[in-house]
């Protein structure tokens, strides 16, 4: 056995903590070390290089690398080894940065640590087997779920690349929130001009399967065979009959009577309805929570929906209905929920109707919004207005991000109440203006120059919104009191309420901040831990339109490219069953949450389906007779790096 | 009767404690509180596992008889398990674990299992403190300083 270990400096970020040459100098002794080296960048050419040269001239045939994390730099190690005839599972990697120099300051000791680590990772690699990958053939289909701006644009992108594409979205209609908003900064293009044209080459590209008013009940599999139920949720309304006229709006009995959600709330509309007239597809839902017939099973003497129907599409019959979809990729693009601000703070909001939130506002100036797109509260129009922003963002105590886009749909608004009222007076109290994209700051100079007084507050100031008989009064720390009518709150973006429910089932991750978590901030921002599932859009962190336009077409190609190659390699930690000591006591088999355990009743001995089987160990965790093997965390793997770590 | 004495001599003692932590929540936590820099002392020596629910309780025993003074195993929060359920086996074998140590006459809390997620680089750094300060409490552990051969 010739072991090659290489110690890494990573520049100085193990080298300041580190005392790498006397780590080489005592792991130069540990038995069956041939050689021991460091290097300023282990993942360099140079560094590279030298461990190829010394497999070859040294015939080494396990390798060690002491460095980063192997989450960062394993799969560039494996490669090396495997290119110059070593297995890739005959290679191993010790993390002294992320796990010692970056945590650790007295040198001393976290050298100590990084020799013992080793230790453990030499003592191991004397017992480390080669393994064969297994390629697996990838189903070329992708499902993308979410159909806002994200995944409309991923959806296009890996259905243009030729691949079949299920589209998979919750609500009655495509568009997501952009669909909501008016305008967009920093260009003010009309958001449902840019947006509409998109949805309708969603619904007739010959590539994508639309499933509206539906939602991801189960995923089971791994990249390149994901077997993913979807639920279709009825809409009592026959969609291939379903011509979208609306006749059956205007005859609904509770004719706006419900509250509309598309417009927050703040118009009403039919118990039977679209949620925008650019709905795509524009087919008729009934509401079940508000249909009378549907709740008491009657409504009125007669059914107005169905009489006023002319294609017979309604139908109080309809069930929900499981479809399987079989996929080789997946692309969450599930968006993110407006802050709500009747949780604190909430500055006035819903106790007085002069306080409103930013997408209140989106629909307020819309022309298809409930006021035509006049703005005004109790009939009349602004002449003080005030926005706030940073509300229930750059929270310490709440959402302590930047929500991003919150200064620009400010000074967005705030140049179209200038717009509308030439002599208005318009403030805004701010804390950092953060106009970093591309034409921001360009947009707000312009605000700026649009005479609009921004009046910086910092976070921790106390700013109040009582209420009087004419409008509001706005109480800001060190500013003169605004007597103002209507009160426009930057609301922040946050993960959506169902965001854990949702990675539990697609198997990712959340961060600290509650949205999904990539599988590395910098290097690797549209993949997830598992392998064929990638993020897309604000479900990952809040972004603009321009931002989620360009992960979105990203994920998409990161999720074409398994269904081009048409195969994938699988990770080759399985377990394997030793048949001379397994006693058939079937202990192992409740223990797979994966049924890759089964009993062959003839031989009275548990088989392994490897296929299956994803590598967890429990099962040979609990094998009674150690008739179960972890390949590449067998019990003789670990107790040896156990026995070198402390040992040592 | 003070208490003065005895602690100042257990400060000397730096406990050597084996972690357990699972590849995708744990460990991640942990690589987490690397790359934010959060310090901890650095009696921890990890060793990975694809799942909590890999550690054998033999493991853990292993450890101890070969040097260790505690052992963590970190598996991700209930619920939360890659492999669905890995986690909550290892709780429980855990937890059978400690009732053995505890007849064998060893301080249940030389061995731990918490739940760390890839979001809780803090969070693992004040397991880490913790679990270190209850063992250098505890002492060295002596009863089981035999190297097992298996
Ligand atoms: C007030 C306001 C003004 C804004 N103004 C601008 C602007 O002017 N310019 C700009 O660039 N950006 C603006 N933004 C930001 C913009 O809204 C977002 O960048 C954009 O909507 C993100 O798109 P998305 O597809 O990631 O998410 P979303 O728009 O949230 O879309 C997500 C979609 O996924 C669906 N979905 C969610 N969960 C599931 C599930 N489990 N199963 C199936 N489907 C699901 C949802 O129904 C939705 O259709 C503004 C935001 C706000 C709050």
């Amino acid at each position: 056995m010739k072991i090659g270990v290489y110690v890494c400096e990573c520049g100085i970020n193990i080298a300041a903590t580190v005392d790498v040459p006397e780590v080489v100098e005592k792991v130069k002794s540990f038995p069956n070390v041939e050689i021991c080296r460091y290097n300023k960048y282990t993942c360099s050419d140079p560094g590279q290089e030298s461990i190829r040269k010394d497999i070859k001239e040294l015939n080494l045939d396990r390798v060690v690398v002491a460095s980063c994390s192997p989450r960062m730099h394993e799969p560039t190690f494996r490669a090396v080894v495997e290119e110059t005839g070593i297995n890739p599972y005959c290679f191993e990697m010790v993390n002294i940065r992320e796990h010692v120099s970056w945590v650790h300051k007295d040198k001393e000791k976290a050298t100590e640590k990084a020799v013992a680590l080793i230790a453990g990772a030499v003592a191991r690699a004397q017992f480390l087997e080669p393994l064969e990958r297994k390629e697996v053939s990838v189903i070329p289909k992708s499902l993308v779920v979410g159909g806002g701006i994200a995944g409309i644009q991923a959806a296009l992108e890996i259905a243009t690349d030729g691949f079949q594409v299920y589209l998979v979205e919750q609500s009655p209609s495509l568009g997501g929130r952009m669909a909501q908003l008016d305008k967009t900064f920093p260009t003010l293009d009309c958001s449902a001009c840019i947006l509409t044209p998109k949805m309708v080459d969603v619904a007739r590209h010959p590539n994508i399967e639309l499933l509206t008013y539906s939602e991801i009940e189960k995923v089971d599999g791994y990249i390149g065979n994901f077997k993913v139920t979807v639920k279709k949720k009825p809409r009592y309304v026959d969609t291939d009959k379903c011509v979208g006229c609306g006749l059956c709006a205007e005859a609904c009995r509770l004719k706006g009577r419900v509250l509309n959600e598309f417009d927050e709330n703040l118009s009403k509309r039919s118990a039977i309805y679209i949620p925008f007239p650019q709905a795509v597809p524009l087919k008729y839902t009934i509401d079940s929570n508000r249909c009378n017939m549907l709740r008491f099973g009657k409504c009125g003497d007669e059914l107005l929906c169905v009489e006023a129907c002319e294609q017979n599409a309604i139908d109080f019959e309809q069930k929900e209905e499981f479809v399987e979809l079989d996929v080789g990729t997946i692309v969450v693009a599930t968006g993110y929920d407006n802050f709500d601000p009747s949780n604190e703070p909430k500055y006035g909001y819903k106790e007085n109707p002069n306080v409103i939130t930013g997408m209140e506002f989106e629909r307020l100036v819309n022309a298809a919004g409930p006021t035509e797109g006049h703005l005004e509260i109790n009939g009349k129009e602004p002449e003080n207005v005030v926005f706030i922003q940073c509300v229930g963002s750059r929270d310490k105590e709440g959402h302590e991000y930047c929500s991003r886009v919150c200064c620009m749909y400010t000074a967005k608004q705030a140049h179209m109440v200038r717009d509308k009222f030439p002599d208005a007076i318009i403030s805004v109290y701010f804390t950092d203006v953060r106009a970093f994209g591309k034409g921001f700051e360009e947009f707000y100079n312009r605000v700026l120059d649009e005479d609009i007084n921004y009046l910086r507050r910092e976070l921790d100031d106390s700013i109040e919104v009582v209420g009087n008989e004419k409008g509001v009064i706005v109480k800001a720390e060190g500013h003169p009191d605004i007597h103002a009518d209507l009160v426009v709150l930057a609301t922040g973006l946050v993960p959506k309420s169902d965001n854990k429910e949702i990675a539990r089932k697609l198997n990712i991750s959340l961060s600290g901040d509650g949205f999904f978590m990539e599988a590395h901030p910098k290097l690797r921002p549209l993949d997830t831990f598992t392998d064929g599932v990638f993020l897309a859009g604000c479900c990952q962190s809040p972004k603009d339109i321009p931002d989620a336009v360009a992960q979105a077409s990203g994920a998409a190609v990161r999720a074409a490219s398994p269904l081009a190659q048409g195969k994938v390699v699988v990770e080759a930690i399985t377990a394997i069953i030793d048949e001379d000591l397994c006693s058939g006591c079937r202990i192992c088999e409740n223990l797979c949450a994966y049924t890759a355990l089964e009993f062959v009743s003839d031989d009275k001995i548990m088989k392994i389906n490897d296929v299956l089987c994803k590598g967890c160990g429990s099962c040979a965790a609990a094998c009674p007779t150690g008739a179960i093997t972890m390949k590449h965390y067998s019990n003789k793997q670990v107790l040896a790096q156990i026995g070198g770590i402390l040992n040592q | 009767m003070t208490t003065t004495q005895p602690k100042a001599e257990v400060k000397e003692f730096e406990p050597n404690i084996i972690g357990f932590l699972c590849n995708w929540c744990s460990y991640a936590g942990a690589d987490l509180a690397g790359t934010s820099r959060i310090q901890y002392s650095p009696n921890i020596k990890i060793i990975k596992v694809m799942c909590s629910g890999r550690v054998n309780p033999m493991f853990v025993v292993n450890a101890l008889q070969q040097g260790a003074d505690g052992v963590l195993i970190g598996g991700c929060h209930p619920g939360d398990c890659h492999y669905q359920h890995g986690n909550y086996l290892a709780r429980r074998r855990i937890g059978v674990l400690k009732k053995v140590l505890e007849f064998m006459g060893i301080d249940e809390r030389r061995v731990r299992m918490t739940w760390v997620s890839a979001a809780e680089g803090r969070k693992f750094a004040e397991v880490i403190e913790e679990i270190t300060d209850d063992i250098r409490k505890l002492g060295p552990l002596k009863q089981l300083k035999r190297v097992n051969e298996w």
